[in-house]
């Protein structure tokens, strides 16, 4: 099982990016447009349990124990002791499994923060990337008052480098105070760098190698590196190992004027040399997605995002005095408009028929994420609540050209078969908003039987997310979407949004450039009883499927689960590394 | 409902062609659009995938018999593009796939085009490559729409002009992307979105929203304004007219006829224009140069199919051993067609030489923009060069192109015979050796085959597949298979010493070292070679296959036919590659080859070599023509004779690999055409008159002199 999980980690590493945009957002002005130049494209969906209703606990409790352990039953009937029978009720239509898995380390989110998502070029133009980076890292720092040396390893994503600070993730958490003695990497994987960071650092406290973790991403599109042309180059190291003055000079002489034509990072896919709005144009009219239906989604995106910046919903937001400049305190993008201004916008990409504007697209972004990963038992040894486990994830990957943006219809699918869970069961939704079309397209592809058939060799559809679990608090096209950061986002607002709305599972996927697809399903159960300090996986067992080496007879309940995962140890010794659920409860 | 969609789907074919009963369908339609008040703009489209129109029917015209029939189906075309031209609705023409001849003409009769992006769709007007013109307006209005120098671009070289091309060139006005996979099958979605995208123009049309009459730009107005000299014009034809002169020396007669019909219409005004089209589309469709090239379009149609049926086994993995020009080539045309391919060779300077043949085939495509470089290096990732041979025991099909000698063939055969699987096939790329000798050494002769590749591989449509009698039909369906996704026109012949090119060939050159013996000159050869029709002359052929592999095969199948493939003396050749002129490849043969230049000199050491072979010509049998002729005659009589002996399946094969393999002058049609044409007895008479001179070189065989017997008896129907 832990091998399955780690080949899941192999894929990613093998995407990079380029990931340019122009741009802009809603603002008359229109000058913003979305240009991304992504060599991978990438899916990542992350499934998070969250019940953080003492009645799911009571109700899994109650229908487990009995049989097994009357121990246990007693046990979980005085926690829930405060659970109402309503609740219990209508936890109860829900699927109630962990999806704890034998042998492998429960791991928990135990926060996350983001700086403010600015439009490029506004307060954030004069940092550096590595800026933002302390910046969430401090307040994460702040947020969880977690001892400077009590990480064990950072990782960062991003997706254009500062050729300056290229392991930003390093020169990032030695600004942010954290002890020189922590090892520190960078990844890259498109838009879903973070994600990687994510998913490295699940890796590394599955293998036992850590316990506590720091991830996130940075992105920064306000300056990037814009170099001399190859011919140029070429000259300037020359003339670096030149020896003597007429050497110099002859190669000073062999200077043209068009060898000083800088040279911009790519705009367009390397393996297709075609950029990424032009292709989610293509996807859109591919799933005969109106620009009416994309305008209404990105306007829905935006007031969602209004309104829960006005509700003071987006709690990950910190506040990040800019040195020089004013203290943000909100992501700047959010601009709810009207049908009718929307569909005054011309095509940005495939003119002039195209429907993919500037504003059903998300905008050029400076920002930056960060979270805090533990091992469950870690996280409760230091006495942190944790807000939802991490359960399990899919990277997934296809076809550059034509499939450039469709990785959640892809991998959704997977991890829901991975977590032996349905659509249905997953009670938050966040899906990365690229372009409104890509999501519209992919919400069709996913309740498409003959996609499924015909692309999936799946046997039935899976069907769409229900959109009143949809992103909810808005998403890239309205909150902005700086690269390396975005999947540092989701899965915060998935754990915060299963905290508010009382849901169990939830669901993370995003896409990135390059045709490949990660899929990172999380899922985290999470129950709080009694004290709210004690978090207890709740329930239990998935069917198994395929890669999964438990026996089928753990079928029913948590409680046997655990007993279950004994005996499996039993069964396959072979060294692994005890975990929480060996531990008492 | 305010915009018809017209759509076009021929039940009958795979593509849409304009024949009579699809024209007098289209004018019902239109006639009902015109009428319709509800209607107020039309979209006209394909449904098949691929194609829109492919262009007219030939058959509706080869079943003319006189140039007036022609002529008036040509007025009738005229006349519905004119109606369609001249409508008050406008018309819309969304397209996908090949728009070609008839079918471009009748898209640009249209107010407005819309093309999709697709690799597959190309516009063009081929018509001259079938010896005829655009006959239905495309003289008159392809000038007026993409201007004079682009339009006669397109009408004399025929060729295909992508989507992206066709845009700059003005003649579509929008481009729609091809769609990848969606809620339907992506080549459905796609057509279905040009037509939405198509129906949104006709709107816009309708509306005012788009102009037809689009601003000129500065440049646009300075260049009207310079066609709108006639001093200029006249330039322009007088270049033209000398440039098509040079590349045919006049033995083509349609592009002369364009540039006619182009110049009536924009001189004496639309009305001469159109008749001068008509009349010179009757006039061309009645020539000898038609009818071969027709033919020879017909011929290449039927050598891309496998008669043979499709092979048991695809081959998935192919191994070619020897990297030098051949293998290198035949692993380039190999590679980018999903075949895994093994390059080997014994030398790592012999192996590194060819990967960078196939690299830098495949990177010159990318300058063409032809493909991108992602795509080159995800091409190559399917090549493998090594020397030695692992993983030949999942080849599915191993090529060897080493050194033609019956020795090395033989040690060959064994070794790979040792580490292949049982079903895999052992063909042999030779352009002389005899297939049952070199299977001699195989465990397995029904698995040997000839495939007998021409130089540069890449460039070369033809391949000769040379079967024995042991050669089971499975083996020739596979290398035939093989063949067809390498992009071949296949020529599937019996064994033989030569089989059937390069036995016609050597005959024909024997004949030319003979000419060059009785003094006349490398240059002056060429140009009495050219002048009769082969692309190139028969001094530089020799050059480009080398002298030495010329020496080896005249002197291998002067053994096996005897006297008969006497001529010129081999001791000729010999010496040449003796003091080193091997061809083009070492830089000096005929003629003196300077890398970088394009322009060659006559070898000079060429002369005093040639002066101790020196023989006198005899008068009466020496002149321009004569010399022409008796190269010509040795090669058909040969080619005859293949087929007398059943090496040739057919003359549609004997023509084809005449033309695309040895440069048989296509206005003939091929050696066997030119018999029909040129009459069988005229040619007996000649050869007759040469036999006296010279003896049996000559001695018509006996399929020709019953031909010559009997005026009906004709190769081609």
């Amino acid at each position: 099982m832990r091998q399955s999980l780690w080949r899941g980690y192999c894929v990613t590493f093998r995407l990079f990016s380029n990931h340019r945009v122009y741009g802009c957002s809603l603002q008359p002005v229109g000058q913003n447009y979305w240009i991304t130049a992504l060599p991978t494209l990438l899916i990542w969906t992350t499934l998070f349990v969250l019940t953080d209703k003492m009645a799911s606990m009571l109700m899994n409790s109650l229908r487990c124990c009995p049989p097994v352990n009357p121990a246990w039953a007693v046990q979980y009937a005085t926690r829930s002791l405060s659970t109402s029978v309503q609740l219990h009720a209508q936890v109860q239509t829900k699927s109630k499994k962990t999806l704890a898995k034998p042998g492998v380390k429960n791991i928990v989110l135990v926060e996350g923060v983001r700086t403010p998502f600015l439009l490029s070029g506004t307060t954030y133009a004069d940092l550096m990337p590595h800026d933002l980076a302390r910046a969430a890292l401090q307040g994460l720092l702040h947020k969880t008052s977690l001892p400077k040396d009590a990480v064990d390893y950072i990782i960062y994503g991003t997706v254009i480098q500062e050729v300056k600070t290229s392991n930003v993730a390093r020169e990032a958490s030695l600004g942010a105070g954290f002890s020189d003695k922590i090892p520190s990497h960078t990844v890259t994987m498109a838009c879903i760098s973070s994600n990687v960071a994510m998913t490295t650092g699940v890796g590394l406290i599955t293998a036992g190698q850590c316990d506590t973790i720091v991830a996130g991403g940075v992105e920064f599109m306000s300056d990037v590196p814009i170099r001399h042309s190859r011919k140029m180059r070429k000259t300037m190291l020359a003339l670096n190992r030149a020896k003597t003055l007429g050497q110099r000079l002859s190669l000073i002489g062999s200077i043209r004027m068009a060898h000083l034509t800088p040279e911009l990072p790519a705009v367009a896919e390397f393996s297709t040399a075609e950029t990424m709005g032009h292709s989610a144009d293509r996807l859109a009219a591919a799933f005969g997605v109106t620009r009416l239906e994309q305008d209404e989604f990105a306007l829905r995106s935006h007031t969602l995002a209004k309104q829960a910046q006005d509700a003071g919903l987006l709690s990950d937001v910190i506040s990040f005095k800019v040195p020089g400049r004013d203290t943000v305190a909100k992501d700047n993008g959010i601009r709810p408009s009207s049908m009718e201004q929307l569909a005054k916008l011309k095509p940005a990409f495939i003119k002039p028929h195209g429907t993919v504007t500037a504003a059903n697209s998300s905008f050029l972004t400076d920002g930056a994420s960060a979270v805090l990963i533990m091992s469950e038992e870690k996280a409760l040894a230091m006495g942190y609540k944790p807000k939802a486990y991490l359960r399990d994830f899919v990277f997934v990957s296809q076809d550059p050209k034509d499939q450039l943006l469709l990785g959640p219809a892809y991998g959704t699918p997977k991890v829901l078969a991975r977590a032996g869970l349905t659509m249905d069961d997953i009670d938050v939704f966040e899906f990365h908003e690229a372009f409104a079309g890509q999501i519209m397209a992919n919400l069709k592809a996913l309740d498409s039987d003959w996609f499924a058939q015909t692309y999936m060799g799946r046997k039935v559809k899976v069907g769409a997310p229900a959109m009143e679990k949809f992103n909810l608090w808005g998403g890239s096209l309205s909150l902005g979407h700086p690269f390396g950061a975005t999947g540092c986002r989701l899965v915060t607002t998935v754990a915060h949004r299963l905290l508010k709305e009382g849901g169990q599972y939830g669901l993370v996927a995003a896409c990135a450039a390059g045709g490949q697809v990660t899929h990172y399903t999380n899922t985290s159960s999470y129950f709080n009883v009694m004290d709210r300090k004690v978090i207890l996986p709740v329930c239990v067992s998935g069917p198994c499927d395929g890669d999964r080496s438990i026996p089928p007879v753990e079928q029913d309940s948590g409680r046997t689960e655990m007993m279950q995962e004994k005996t499996v140890y039993a069964y396959t010794q072979s060294g692994v590394t005890p975990t929480l659920s060996d531990c008492t409860y | 409902f305010d915009v018809a969609v017209i759509r076009m789907n021929d039940p009958n074919s795979k593509v849409n062609t304009l024949s009579v009963r699809m024209q007098n369908e289209i004018i019902e339609v239109f006639n009902e659009v015109l009428a319709n008040d509800a209607v107020q703009s039309a979209v006209l489209i394909s449904s098949k995938p691929g194609c829109f129109i492919a262009g007219a029917d030939i058959n509706m015209i080869q079943a003319c018999n006189t140039s007036e029939e022609v002529t008036k189906l040509s007025q009738e075309g005229q006349k519905m593009f004119e109606r369609i031209e001249k409508s008050p609705k406008p018309i819309v023409a969304a397209i996908n796939g090949s728009c070609l001849g008839g079918g471009l003409e009748f898209a640009i009769a249209c107010q407005y085009r819309v093309a999709t992006k697709s690799k597959k769709t190309v516009l063009g007007t081929p018509e001259v490559m079938l010896g005829l013109l655009p006959g239905a307006g495309g003289t008159q209005r392809l000038p007026k729409m993409v201007g004079i120098p682009g339009a006669f671009d397109m009408m004399l070289t025929g060729r295909n002009i992508k989507a992206d091309k066709a845009k700059k060139m003005g003649l579509v006005h929008q481009l729609v992307d091809p769609l990848g996979p969606g809620l339907k099958s992506p080549e459905e979605r796609t057509i279905e979105y040009l037509e939405e995208v198509a129906i949104q123009c006709a709107r816009g049309i309708v509306h005012k929203k788009i102009l037809l009459t689009k601003k000129k730009g500065m440049m646009q107005k300075v260049q009207d304004y310079v066609m709108g000299i006639a001093f200029v014009r006249q330039q322009i034809y007088k270049n033209v007219n000398g440039k098509v002169m040079k590349m045919s020396k006049g033995l083509y007669p349609a592009p002369l006829k364009i540039i006619e019909s182009v110049k009536a219409g924009l001189e004496q005004g639309p009305d001469s224009g159109y008749l001068a089209e008509a009349q010179n589309f009757g006039k061309l469709a009645m020539t000898s140069e038609s009818n071969a090239l027709i033919g020879l379009y017909h011929g290449q149609v039927a050598c891309k199919k496998n008669r043979f049926g499709v092979p048991e086994r695809p081959v998935k993995n192919l191994a070619i051993l020897g990297a030098g020009l051949m293998g290198a080539g035949i692993a380039q045309v190999t590679v980018d067609k999903g075949i895994h391919t093994v390059l080997k060779d014994t030398t790592v300077e012999g192996l590194s030489r060819g990967q960078q043949q196939v690299y830098k085939g495949l990177n010159d495509k990318i300058k063409k923009k032809a493909i991108t470089s992602f795509e080159r290096d995800s091409t190559l990732s399917s090549l493998t060069g090594q020397l030695d041979y692992s993983g030949f025991e999942k080849a599915d099909m191993v090529i060897e192109a080493v050194f033609e000698d019956i020795n090395i063939k033989h040690r060959v055969i064994k070794e790979v015979e040792a580490v292949i699987p049982p079903h895999c096939i052992f063909a042999t790329n030779t352009s002389a050796l005899p297939i049952k000798d070199i299977a001699a050494a195989s465990m397995r002769p029904e698995k040997v085959i000839g495939m007998h590749y021409f130089s540069p591989v890449d460039k070369m449509q033809l391949l000769e597949i040379i079967t024995t009698d042991k050669t089971s039909k499975d083996t020739t369906a596979s290398a035939v298979a093989v063949g067809l996704k390498q992009g071949k026109v296949i020529i599937v012949v019996g064994d033989g010493p030569g089989f059937y090119t390069t036995r016609c060939l050597a005959p024909m050159l024997a004949e030319a070292v003979r000419v060059l013996q009785e003094g006349v000159n490398p240059k002056k050869l060429d140009a009495l070679t050219t002048g009769f029709g082969f692309p190139v002359g028969a001094a530089t052929l020799a050059d480009e296959v080398g002298i030495d592999v010329a020496a080896h095969v005249a002197e291998d199948l002067g053994k096996a036919f005897g006297s008969r493939f006497g001529g010129g003396n081999v001791d000729v050749l010999k010496t040449m590659v003796e003091r080193g002129f091997k061809g083009r490849k070492s830089g000096k043969g005929c003629y003196v080859y300077t890398p970088g230049l394009k322009s060659k000199d006559v070898n000079p050491d060429i002369d005093d070599l040639l002066e101790k072979f020196k023989l006198t010509p005899n008068p009466s049998v020496s002149s321009d023509s004569d010399v022409q002729y008796r190269l010509v005659s040795r090669f058909v009589n040969e080619a005859v004779m293949c087929l007398q002996e059943g090496i040739l399946n057919g003359p549609v094969e004997g023509d084809i690999g005449a033309v695309f393999g040895l440069g048989f002058p296509p206005c003939l049609g091929g050696p066997f055409r030119f018999v029909d044409t040129f009459g069988a007895d005229k040619l007996v008479a000649k050869m007759r008159r040469y036999e006296e001179v010279y003896g049996n070189h000559f001695t018509p065989c006996q399929l020709l002199l019953d031909h010559a017997k009997d005026s009906n008896k004709r190769f081609h129907k």
